[in-house]
């Protein structure tokens, strides 16, 4: 066994993972942008341009900025190896994604042919960097751990929901012709179910014993939940390409059980926890896999109701619970604990013995995570409500979807401030002198 | 026979426990009661540090021949875990539960992202590496006595 290659301690600079995490809200501010410009027409099918446009500012913009990012960080602490030249990678990475991701929702509010040609290049330069940075560090890890195998599957689905992209944009950048309908189930079932749930059960087999104090995740879901998914993912692919729906239908089924089962494991797991204090994330895991549960089983029961199997809404429900209930509430949360913790590490590592470091609750208050958890909660309400009664709804769900993210936005960058603040009224070392 | 893997992430969760209760006095206004339970949640860390410092580091250098490697780095980060310890136990002495909750969450994280690195990969590591010699490298740290905090 090789322990040189073996880098426990590398955490890359600051600025690597603080640019994803800095940007993310700004894009759920975009979103809530367009969905004021747009109006509540946007609720009322999710195959408008605009509605499209939405969901790629919620996905790539703030989904996969902070999920690229984050990978960036803890792979050196969960797998034991460091990824590459960390600050050029981060750039070829972030980059792209933005100027893609802007480009993407330009193209389908109409921006036309080009745009969409400009997004498929730079979102593809973006991910193919951090797919190729990410398995190569994978690669190389030490002790193939239930994260390892759990993010090994997570980059699988992330590969595919991008090759998947690529093939969709290219119907409206070069003319292509493919079953559109098909490869859009098929992309967001890839990027929705395989790629975010994957990474955020692969995180929350780690983080929610270890921050909430709550007894493990059962052994056996740990390793085998990600295989598992992967495997359905796929039978359900070829399912719908070939036309078998019946079959299809049957592994839609049990996604939708695997799905439960992560989301009702984890909402055991936490009401076991030791730790009895409100922890703030505390919320936003509750919210997250509660959205994760209610989709599931509304995905369950739709072929069972006539009414709701062909009504547009439930689409655009499950959207809602997934992306902005599931997705962006554990993402949420996590930034709470990601930030502040890396700015004291940082200082720390930097101003050792110099200076007294701030600790977690100076740097971000309790109060301020909760004040805006209520304002997130307020806007998932709002947009789930929008879904049904679009013209009642619908602005005020724009409305609070700009205030949760401006003051989560607003969040991040005060304990940025004040990391900066610590730093440059630090005395200079002592060999400087 | 117990691996190093299973004896010491048992030691990582009974000191979770005792953190979580210490840090509920502190929550609930309870002075005294956080300065009892403080007491032997520290007392506990800095035995489960001398033992891995002491027995299983040194049995890991010797085994891989490396010392510069991941042991370094474990070791630097009992020291910020130290660090901390002794910076609630001030806040502690200064009354000061806020500063006491602050400094607890700073620790939990720096406590939690070292136990994964450890159980995760350092752990099974010795277990592979020390292969016949883990069941004495284990009794060693049972025997090892817990020295006073300095």
């Amino acid at each position: 066994m090789i322990t040189a290659g073996l880098a426990l301690e590398q955490a890359p600079p600051f600025s690597v993972p603080l640019r994803f995490f800095l940007t993310a809200p700004l894009f759920l501010l975009l979103a809530a942008g367009l969905l004021l410009w747009q109006g509540p027409d946007v609720f009322t099918s999710r195959w408008q341009p605009a509605t499209l446009a939405l969901t790629h500012l919620l996905t790539l913009g703030f989904m996969a900025q902070v999920m690229l990012g984050a990978l960036l960080q803890i792979l050196p602490v969960v797998v034991g190896v460091v990824v590459p030249r960390p600050r050029l990678t981060a750039a070829l990475i972030h980059l792209p994604l933005t100027l893609g991701t802007l480009a993407l929702a330009a193209a389908f509010l109409g921006g036309g042919s080009s745009w969409f040609q400009g997004a498929a290049a730079l979102l593809g330069l973006g991910f193919g960097v951090a797919l190729l940075a990410i398995l190569i560090a994978l690669w190389r890890a030490p002790v193939a751990n239930e994260t390892v195998i759990a993010l090994r599957c997570a980059l699988g689905a992330l590969l595919v929901t991008i090759v998947l992209g690529m093939l969709l944009s290219s119907v409206f950048a070069w003319g292509w012709s493919f079953p559109l309908f098909d490869l859009v189930h098929l992309h967001a079932g890839w990027g929705l179910i395989g790629w975010t749930v994957l990474l955020v059960a692969g995180v929350a087999y780690q983080v929610v014993p270890m921050f909430q104090i709550t007894p493990p995740y059962p052994a056996w879901l740990r390793r085998g939940f990600a295989p598992l998914l992967t495997v359905l993912l796929a039978i359900w692919s070829i399912c719908m390409l070939l036309g078998w729906q019946v079959v299809a239908g049957w592994t839609s089924v049990m996604l939708a059980a695997a799905a439960m089962l992560l989301a009702g494991t984890t909402l055991w797991v936490l009401s076991r926890r030791r730790r009895k204090i409100g922890d703030p994330t505390l919320n936003f895991w509750r919210a997250s896999m509660s959205s994760l549960l209610m989709g599931a089983v509304l995905w369950l029961l739709a072929p069972w109701i006539p009414a709701w199997a062909s009504a547009p809404q439930l689409e655009l429900l499950l959207g809602v619970l997934a992306i902005f209930g599931f997705a962006v509430a554990a993402i949420n949360g996590m930034l709470y604990k990601i930030v502040p913790f890396l700015s004291w590490f940082h200082l720390q590592a930097q101003l050792f013995r110099r200076v007294k470091v701030p600790n977690m609750k100076q740097l971000l208050p309790y109060t301020s995570i909760q004040q805006q958890w209520w304002s997130y909660l307020v806007a998932l309400l709002l947009l789930l409500a929008a879904v049904i009664e679009p013209p009642v709804f619908g602005y005020p769900a724009a409305l609070a979807l700009g205030v949760s993210s401006g003051w989560l936005g607003i969040n991040l960058l005060r304990v940025y401030r004040i990391y900066d603040q610590v730093l440059r009224s630090a005395p200079p070392l002592p060999s400087a002198a | 026979m117990i691996a190093i893997a299973q004896f010491l992430a048992d030691e990582h969760h009974s000191c979770d426990e005792s953190f979580a209760t210490a840090e509920e006095a502190a929550q609930t206004g309870d002075l005294v009661g956080c300065r009892q339970r403080f007491q032997p949640f520290r007392t506990a860390m800095e035995h489960h540090f001398q033992k891995e410092e002491q027995v299983l580091f040194p049995a890991f250098e010797q085994a891989t021949g490396n010392t510069m490697g991941p042991t370094r780095v474990m070791r630097l980060e009992h020291q910020q875990m130290r660090q901390t310890l002794t910076e609630m136990e001030q806040a502690l002495t200064g009354s000061d539960l806020d500063d006491f909750l602050g400094q607890a969450e700073t620790l939990l994280i720096l406590m939690q992202q070292h136990n994964i690195k450890e159980e995760q990969i350092l752990y099974p590591m010795c277990d592979r590496m020390l292969g016949a010699a883990v069941g004495p490298v284990i009794q060693d740290m049972r025997d090892l006595p817990a020295e006073p905090l300095a």
